[in-house]
């Protein structure tokens, strides 16, 4: 099965199960190339699991999770580590390594992976660095960095090795909103300029209408996607009353008992 | 109580009476504990305990085997093994170690001389308590001490660093950078611990043997007497024994700290239950390695 030109990600048909639990289920989308897609849901609603099984962690019951021309839900141990080569991913605490310093957790990939010289890996590592805004902390370590600082490495991280895709993992848990707005900056920045598709997981209400182009949202009653689209779309007509009152940020109606006489 | 009794409240509060509006007759249900999730059976526990031994045993099983095949690929290549991180390690397992070994095996060596020589006075044998020392520390106590601190400073690092990288998700970040994290962390703490565990081992026993020394001087016996005992109680066989010992106990230690750090689960405690794991895990596969050790010893050397 073959995708068309500009579909970068396809999900079809993805079943996820622990047990006799179902988490996730009749889930189908694709992402465009050059997008930001953001994927959303409430608490427990298998956002996380969703994402942890797009990048190989996991592996679906059923279903095709097609990165460009390779299935990872099917993937062999050699073909799961060309596909880890298209894509870069950003963990929600930032994931360095604490025993290397930033530039160090950058440059690992390169060490990895290429036969480069030292001193180029180095200025291709310290490039990656100032491009999220990072070019004076190379030489810290991750602990002496605050949390945003911390994303913004792991992003750099992520982008060694010029991926195509990045996956970034609740990117504002944890932030200030002047940061966060920070963070969504570059992740606009890097889309555009270059062409980076993203597939961010959230429920931050400001990054969603800031920079998503698209987005799915999963529901924790029927376990699959409830609804798609451009999230201003959405905001005013969403079917569905929860998706509605997600966009306007309104909590679920409380149910009151009825007035009771006292006999 | 009786379920749908008719109860009339009157001359309540205003205050009280609002409060008293707000609960309804499923509230009573809400307050009655959960049912109990049924306790199981004796032979069901036993069976449940047995299969989880069994499956903890095949995992140790299975990552002997991974680390014994990744092991040559990784040890030839400088670039995989990272040797600046195997000295660290070295460093803070190893010479970092060196204070508490002195101290614990200088006393050790020092309380089986005093108490063996009394037992040994009532024969006149005391000179005897020499040779003992010197037997007692190289094939026995020097590689159990050495190898029992190693498992109690070092098994347990090793398990909350692996298992701290786990819960932070670097265990997930090095899978999906494509790197093995065998080879990444595992190999490269088995090697500082193979190497660093025989030299333990080697100045443990020294230090050991020293104790005893002290006594005997203090007890009168010349130095070069002593001496001349310690030379022909111990062998370099039994040397090579200690040796044989540090090298198995110290791939003993690292390994079962990095496996019980890569098995760490989710949550809080998650941690502190792997190094327990790890520690108590290192010291039994340590004892029981030590009486596999006696036994092949004394058919070889029968």
């Amino acid at each position: 099965m073959t995708n068309p030109a500009d579909t970068i990600i396809a999900v079809r048909n993805l079943k996820i199960g622990y047990g006799e639990r179902i988490i996730l289920q009749n889930i189908n989308f694709q992402v465009q190339r050059g997008e930001v897609f953001m994927i959303l849901g409430g608490s427990g609603s298998g956002k996380s699991t969703l994402l942890k099984n797009m990048i190989g962690l996991y592996t679906p019951d059923e279903g095709e999770i097609w990165i460009e021309d390779g299935n990872m839900a099917a993937a062999g141990e050699e073909e799961r580590l060309l596909l880890f080569r298209k894509f870069g991913v950003m963990y929600q605490g930032g994931a360095l390594f604490g025993s290397m310093t930033v530039l160090e957790n950058v440059q690992l990939p390169l060490d990895e992976f290429t036969e480069l010289p030292d001193p180029v890996k180095e200025l291709v590592a310290l490039s990656k660095l100032k491009q999220v805004g990072l070019g004076t902390a190379a030489q810290k370590m991750p602990s002496e960095l605050s949390g945003g600082m911390q994303k913004r490495a792991a992003i750099a991280r992520a982008m060694a090795l010029d991926p195509r895709i990045l996956f970034l993992d609740e990117p504002s848990a944890g932030l200030d909103p002047v940061t966060s707005a920070g963070l969504d900056l570059l992740i606009k920045e890097l889309a555009e300029q270059c062409g980076i598709t993203f597939v961010i997981v959230t429920h931050e209400l400001a990054s969603i209408y800031g920079i998503a182009d698209r987005i799915i949202m999963l529901d924790c009653q029927t376990r699959t996607i409830i609804a798609e689209g451009k999230p201003a779309v959405l905001r005013e007509q969403a079917n569905d009353p929860w998706v509605r009152r997600f966009f306007n940020r309104e909590p679920d109606p409380i149910e009151s008992p009825p007035p009771r006489s006292l006999s | 109580m009786t379920p749908g009794a008719k109860v009339t409240v009157i001359g309540l509060d205003e205050e009280l009476e609002k409060s008293f509006r707000e609960f309804t007759p499923e509230d009573y249900e809400a307050l009655r504990p959960h049912e109990i999730a049924r306790k199981k059976s004796v032979p069901e526990e036993v069976g449940d305990a047995v299969a989880q031994a069994g499956a903890d045993l095949r995992a140790q099983v299975s990552f002997l085997g991974e680390v014994a095949a990744k092991l040559p690929g990784t040890i030839a290549s400088r670039k995989r093994l990272r040797w600046p991180e195997v000295g660290r390690i070295f460093e803070s397992a190893g010479a970092n170690a060196v204070p508490i070994v002195s101290l614990i095996s200088i006393l050790v060596g020092l309380i089986i001389a005093f108490e063996s020589v009394q037992p040994l006075e009532q024969f006149g044998a005391q000179i005897y308590v020499a040779n003992m020392i010197g037997l007692v520390m190289v094939r026995e106590l020097g590689p159990l001490l050495a190898a029992i601190l190693l498992a109690g400073r070092s098994g347990s690092a090793f398990a909350a660093e692996i298992g701290t990288m786990k819960v932070n998700e670097e265990l997930n970040a090095l899978e999906t950078l494509g790197l093995d994290p065998i080879r990444f962390l595992v190999i490269q703490r088995i090697t500082a611990g193979v190497l660093l565990t025989p030299l333990l081992t080697c100045y443990g026993t020294f230090m050991g043997v020293l104790g005893g020394v002290v006594v005997m001087l203090g007890l009168g016996f010349p130095l070069n007497l002593i001496f001349h005992q310690l030379a022909g109680a111990v062998h370099l066989k039994d040397l090579a024994l200690a040796m044989a010992k540090g090298v198995v106990f110290g791939a003993i230690v690292s390994g079962v700290g990095c496996l019980r750090g890569l098995q760490t689960k989710e949550g809080p405690s998650a941690v502190g239950v792997s190094t327990t794991r790890a520690v108590v895990t290192s010291i039994l596969l340590i004892v029981i390695a030590d009486a596999v050790f006696s036994v092949i010893f004394f058919m070889l050397t029968r």
